[in-house]
């Protein structure tokens, strides 16, 4: 009965209002419903095309390639990007709506009673606040630009309507992500996301290697979902309930703080959080991540899915907040992933590559951020590195699609991702190369730029939490956070050298196909840019704002995220307050907020500065001639410290050969023996003897007999 | 109406869905005799019809049951909602069988009017099986569905393989049957009944676990063990189901697993729900072992109908978990994952026999190469039958997933539903490499010729079983409803063992 009312609600409208004081919600339903609404036309179209083009296939028909033409891709080119820019215009609405009330609260809209157990009842809900109104800007925002990009980037595509249908899914799913009002909701969005991103990652699937990209960033993701699950279900038999208010309001009695249950949650959530975000151990599949295309990286694996884990953390902050061992171990691994990875960045070739490790690397300092405690510094990195590192991307995938027409034009057989066969593409795409310097510079958290209030604002809170208990943990995690903060400079810097200045090494036949990208595909970067900038001045200390870096006062707001968001994590504020008492805002060795946004940003310009003119001054070589580094540190670096052998040696090995070993006893038993009497019958022998001859069912009846025993033995013991 | 069991009306009233279709199955038998529907294509279409309408007219008798009450709830044969939803999925089965089979039986020549007949059969003795609350009963049900079975994989004469997996099948079947017979007659002994619930007092009033009743259990929870396939009794399976007609194996994987499933249930949660600390560590071994062995074992195979068969294997695993759980949400959570697991699996063996050809050819992971793009709708609902058996959210696998974990939690199971999740991030692997292969393969040079799609009705059938399947996935309400209050009819006392697991 349930489902057939919810049903009928949703065609006579989109839900019933939970009325709520101050804050109405506009037609919320349908910003999930608008990219699902696209990936149904797109997916239509794309098996049409699809099959029209294994038709001709079949046919033998000369051109097995390109199977759109022009009229292919009107339709996929406006409703492609059309849902996913009319999403961000209703959730731009509901943003001012919310903007425009005092305290909002978070608003609950239910469709349909989605299950209904003794134990717990549960609505298809989605939940509207400050946090998933800030996700959902992003995710319709830049997911928007990116679209816009794609037109431009996978124009000579064959697969162009399967692509937008992929597109709209993810964004379709990250919606339901961030939106759900409960922990199976998020779940749903969780899975989505990464059944999405295995579909675009093996994008380019007659590419083996691409394909292969797909399935281990899928089973990697699913090794984490497991703790997702467990979590959930720990949850679930202490509360007795799963909607994200009710887990809330009961979380605070129902666990002792910091007892074994609550810690267990949390490690459990930390482990999904660790296989989406990509942070160690699992971060390995991110960047094979990058097989896939590069709006794609730009949209699933910069902005949107890989924060899921930060979002799963601050939503869960009341969680967190009650287990400081969990908390803590959030915050190690985000800072231990943060230097990590730059380390790897530091001697990459490939342009998706480091910025890949790059996107590991920044993902980390989300995690220490909401591991500290700083819920809100953590989304607001979240927001700034979404603008910055998609800008970054789609600026990359600008050069990568120059530099293929460029190779294409003389069929050179080069690597057109490797650095080493760029340079000085700014004279070629100076709108690019101005674009991706701003994300540069702010993604090295140098003043004025967005990445350097977020970025401050981590290092810095973690800094105050080693004031606090477990300080020692905290000092050194400070510590790892600024040294990753100096290798980002270098890293990112090492990028644009080598790509954007110098001598260009694509050749002197190839160098005159690059070319500047459409304004299609500009159009976004600058945007883009533009938010690198100005995206950071929302959540400006209060303190920052007054001095010199905040133009002592010229800005004219400050902390407004962490104001914004305050009803959100609120609580979980609350309880660090009261279990850990008021920290000294001082950083671990002295020294206050704007002395040390001083130095960092000193630091950072100088290392920018530094690297350079040493990435400048040192002859770089085409790919081909050059060869892998042989010995040393770079060696080890340039080989991603091994970890992926690691793993493949004590996991993915032993899991096959056991695997085979137990095929092996069953099948030499049963069916290789089956085949073999069936052999014996063609020569003439009688079957029905064969098989007693061959003892198979003589050695099931054996087993049987033994299973028995055993079930006896087991029940008199 | 109400039932008293006074007079003999009563039974046969209590028994009307059963007894309807034994006798549609008669009809259906002997007009195939009598027609020799296996000559004529057009005679084969109206056997099948016939017997489609058999089970719809059981299915309407089923529907009317609802209506009807019984007195006390120790009669032999059981009016209550547990049934009642056990022969939702028998018929629904049954009838998907039926028409998944048209093409292959008319492809084969096979002699329709049996096969079918023999289908309708099976589905008598496991609508006892499920029905009736004797041991007896349930015994006579088990061996009418057996022997059906025993013939229906045996049924394609001229395949040797088939013939041989028929005779492993009743040697073997034969043997386990034997040490269920052997537990039915210890139990009677220990307790004066072949009555589920009058043993249950029985053993409530008695010493508890005498020698006998120790036997009893083991003998029982073996016999149960071989029939759903349970590691290490398994060992029939992978090629029975590979040896056996595709439409055989489909009704195998799907029908007779849950039969065996809500029998080994009732048995257990009535008859034994005292002695739960002693046949709680079997069960939990059975399903820790299933659900590891069998999943590793299909990681590693290339043939698909035998990945399928260990993949049936390990849902035998994940439903055991659900009876170790033992509480209400777990049964209610078996009977919905039975319902859903029927719809997923006889759609996957449907997509298998049109991609074979409707014969026991092109059963490799590399034919599937590019199908998805050669006939989108085959490709389309294959991947949605996968995503559901590997419990991806938005489908009935995955709800059906979650309710069994959810028992499974009220159970305080933490090690099963543990291995129940990390047994299923293995399964994707090997689900997914079926619709990789349909969806990221090009089709190989030369095979685009073969392959066509599959006939109009068996297309619409298949859609229709996808739509259920993610309709369920994202409105399980009702259906779970039924299946929670089928759950309860087993637990009258109170909601059922939760929380006694040591």
């Amino acid at each position: 009965m349930t489902t057939v009312s919810g049903m009928t609600l949703i065609g006579a409208g989109l839900g019933s209002v939970a009325q709520q004081a101050g804050y109405e919600p506009l037609l919320p339903g349908l910003i999930i419903l608008l990219p699902l609404l696209g990936f149904v036309i797109n997916g239509v179209l794309a098996l049409q095309a699809g099959s029209r083009s294994a038709a001709r296939v079949r046919a033998g028909e000369e051109g097995t390639g390109p199977s759109g033409s022009a009229a292919d891709r009107t339709l996929p080119t406006w409703i492609g990007p059309g849902v996913v820019g009319l999403a961000f215009l209703l959730t731009l609405v509901n943003f001012f709506r919310m903007l425009g009330v005092e305290v909002h609260e978070p608003v609950v809209r239910s469709y349909w009673t989605w299950m209904a157990t003794g134990g717990l009842v549960l609505d298809a809900a989605i939940q509207l606040d400050a946090l998933s109104m800030i996700m959902m800007l992003v995710i319709t925002g830049v997911g928007f630009l990116i679209h816009v990009f794609s037109v431009g980037y996978m124009k000579e595509d064959p697969g162009y309507p399967r692509y937008f249908a992929y597109l709209n899914l993810f964004v379709f799913f990250m919606l339901v992500l961030v939106m759900g009002a409960s922990f199976p909701m998020m779940f749903v969005g969780w899975e989505g996301v990464g059944l999405c991103s295995y579909l675009l990652i093996g994008f380019w699937f007659k590419d083996r290697a691409k394909a292969d990209a797909g399935k281990k960033a899928f089973i990697v993701n699913r090794v984490g979902d497991f703790g997702f699950l467990v979590a959930m279900f720990i949850l679930f038999t202490t509360l007795g309930t799963l909607d994200y208010q009710g887990v809330f309001e009961a979380a605070p009695e129902a666990f002792a703080y910091g007892g074994a249950a609550i810690t267990a949650v949390a490690l459990f959530f930390l482990l999904g959080a660790v296989g989406k975000s990509a942070q160690i151990p699992l971060y390995v599949w991110l960047p094979d991540a990058m097989a896939g295309p590069t709006p794609v990286s730009a949209l699933i694996h910069a902005a949107t899915m890989v924060t899921a884990g930060v979002y799963l953390v601050a939503r869960s902050s009341v969680l967190f907040a009650l287990s400081p061992a969990g908390s803590a171990a959030v915050a190690a691994v985000g800072a231990l992933t943060a230097l990590f990875a730059a380390t790897i960045a530091l001697q990459q070739y490939d342009i998706k590559k480091v910025l890949a490790y790059s996107t590991v690397s920044q993902l980390g300092f989300m995690f220490l951020a909401v591991g500290a405690g700083a819920y809100a510094a953590g989304v607001f990195h979240l927001m700034t590195h979404a603008f910055f590192k998609a800008l970054l991307f789609l600026g990359a995938g600008a050069v990568i699609h120059s530099m293929h027409h460029a190779l294409h034009a003389t069929h050179k057989d080069w690597d057109a991702q490797d650095m080493r066969n760029m340079g000085g593409i700014r004279r070629y795409m100076p709108v690019t190369w101005l674009t991706m310097w701003v994300a540069t510079l702010a993604i090295a958290g140098i003043w004025p730029f967005a990445g350097f209030f977020s970025k401050d604002e981590i290092i810095w809170a973690s800094g105050v939490a080693a004031r606090g208990s477990m300080g020692s943990l905290y000092t050194l995690l400070w510590a790892m956070a600024l040294a990753a903060a100096v290798l980002t400079a270098i890293y990112m810097t090492r990028m644009m050298v080598l790509t954007f200045h110098g001598r260009n090494r694509t050749g002197e036949e190839e160098e005159r196909h690059l070319h500047e990208a459409p304004l299609n595909m500009t159009l976004p970067l600058g945007i883009l840019a533009v938010l690198s900038v100005v995206g950071g001045w929302v959540n400006v200390p209060g303190s920052i704002r007054e001095s010199v870096f905040g133009g002592f006062g010229v800005l004219p707001m400050s902390d407004w995220l962490d104001r914004w968001l305050e009803p959100v994590v609120g609580d979980a504020q609350a309880i660090l307050l009261t279990q850990l008492g008021p920290v000294a805002e001082t950083a671990p060795v002295g020294g206050g907020h704007v002395l040390w946004g001083g130095i960092a940003t000193v630091v950072a310009a100088s290392v920018v500065l530094l690297t350079a003119r040493a990435v400048a001054s040192r002859p770089t070589v085409p790919a081909l001639e050059e060869g892998e580094p042989q010995r040393g540190i770079r060696k080890i670096l340039y080989n991603k410290w091994y970890v992926d052998e690691l793993y493949d040696r004590i996991i993915v090995q032993p899991i096959l050969r056991v695997s085979r070993w137990f095929w092996k006893v069953v099948d030499q038993l049963v069916i290789d023996g089956t085949v073999n009497a069936v052999g014996s019958v063609t020569r003439g022998v009688g079957w029905f003897g064969s098989l007693f001859q061959t003892g198979q069912v003589n050695t099931y009846a054996f087993i049987l007999t033994l299973g028995v025993l055993a079930v006896l033995a087991a029940l008199v013991l | 109406m109400e039932l008293d069991f006074s007079t003999q009306a009563h039974l046969f009233w209590a028994l009307l869905p059963e007894l309807l279709l034994a006798a549609g199955g008669m009809v259906v038998l002997l007009a195939g005799v009598w027609k020799g529907g296996d000559r004529e294509p057009e005679e084969a279409g109206w056997l099948g019809a016939w017997a489609l309408t058999a089970i719809l007219v059981a299915a309407l008798a089923n529907g009317w049951l609802y209506g009807v009450s019984e007195v006390g709830a120790t009669s032999v044969v059981a009016v209550d909602s547990f049934r009642l939803f056990a022969n939702w999925i028998f018929l629904l089965g049954a009838a998907l069988t039926i028409v998944a089979s048209f093409a292959y039986v008319e492809r084969q020549r096979l002699q329709v009017g049996e096969f079918y007949a023999l289908i309708l059969f099976a589905t008598v003795g496991m609508m006892f099986m499920g029905g009736t609350r004797d041991l007896i009963l349930i015994f006579l049900g088990i061996e009418t569905m057996s022997v059906a079975a025993y013939v229906l994989t045996a049924y394609n004469r001229r395949d040797r393989k088939s013939a041989e997996a028929g005779l492993k099948y009743f040697l073997l079947g034969a043997f386990s049957t034997g040490f269920l017979l052997y537990g039915i007659a210890l139990a009677y002994g220990a307790t004066g009944t072949t009555n589920l619930v009058e043993m249950a007092a029985s053993i409530e009033a008695g010493a508890g676990l005498s020698g006998l009743l120790v036997a009893a259990l083991g003998l029982l929870a073996v016999g149960f063990a071989f029939k759903v396939a349970a590691v290490p009794f398994h060992m029939w399976t992978p090629d029975v189901y590979e040896g056996a007609p595709a439409p055989a194996t489909a009704y195998m994987a799907a029908a007779v697993k849950a039969a065996s499933f809500v029998a080994f249930a009732r048995v257990f949660l009535v008859a034994f729900e005292g002695l739960y600390t002693s046949w709680f560590p079997i069960f939990w071994w059975l399903a820790a072992l299933t659900m590891v062995v069998a999943n590793l074992i299909a990681l590693s195979q290339s043939n698909v109908k035998r990945m399928l068969a260990y993949s049936s294997v390990a849902h035998g695993g994940y439903l055991l978990v659900g009876l170790s759980a033992a509480n209400e949400m777990a049964t209610g959570g078996l009977l919905f994952y039975l319902l859903v697991y029927t719809f997923m699996t006889i759609g996957a063996f449907g997509v298998l026999m049109i991609v074979s050809n409707q014969s026991e050819e092109r059963l490799q992971v590399e034919d599937y190469a590019g199908l998805g793009w050669r006939h989108p709708v085959l490709g389309v609902v294959f991947t949605i039958f996968l995503l559901s058996l590997a419990g991806f959210p938005g489908t009935g696998g995955f709800m059906g997933k979650i309710f069994l974990l959810q028992g499974a939690a009220e159970a305080h199971l933490w090690t099963l539903a543990i291995i129940l999740v990390l047994a299923t991030v293995v399964s994707y692997f090997y689900y997914l490499r079926v619709s990789w292969y349909m969806w990221m393969r090009p089709a190989p040079e030369g095979s685009s010729t073969e392959g066509r799609g599959g006939p109009f009705g068996m297309n619409v059938a298949l859609i229709a079983t996808a739509g259920i399947l993610l309709f369920l996935g994202v409105f399980p309400g009702s259906i779970l409803d039924l299946a929670l209050a089928g759950a309860e009819s087993l637990f009258p006392a109170g909601p059922g063992l939760a929380g006694t697991a040591p």
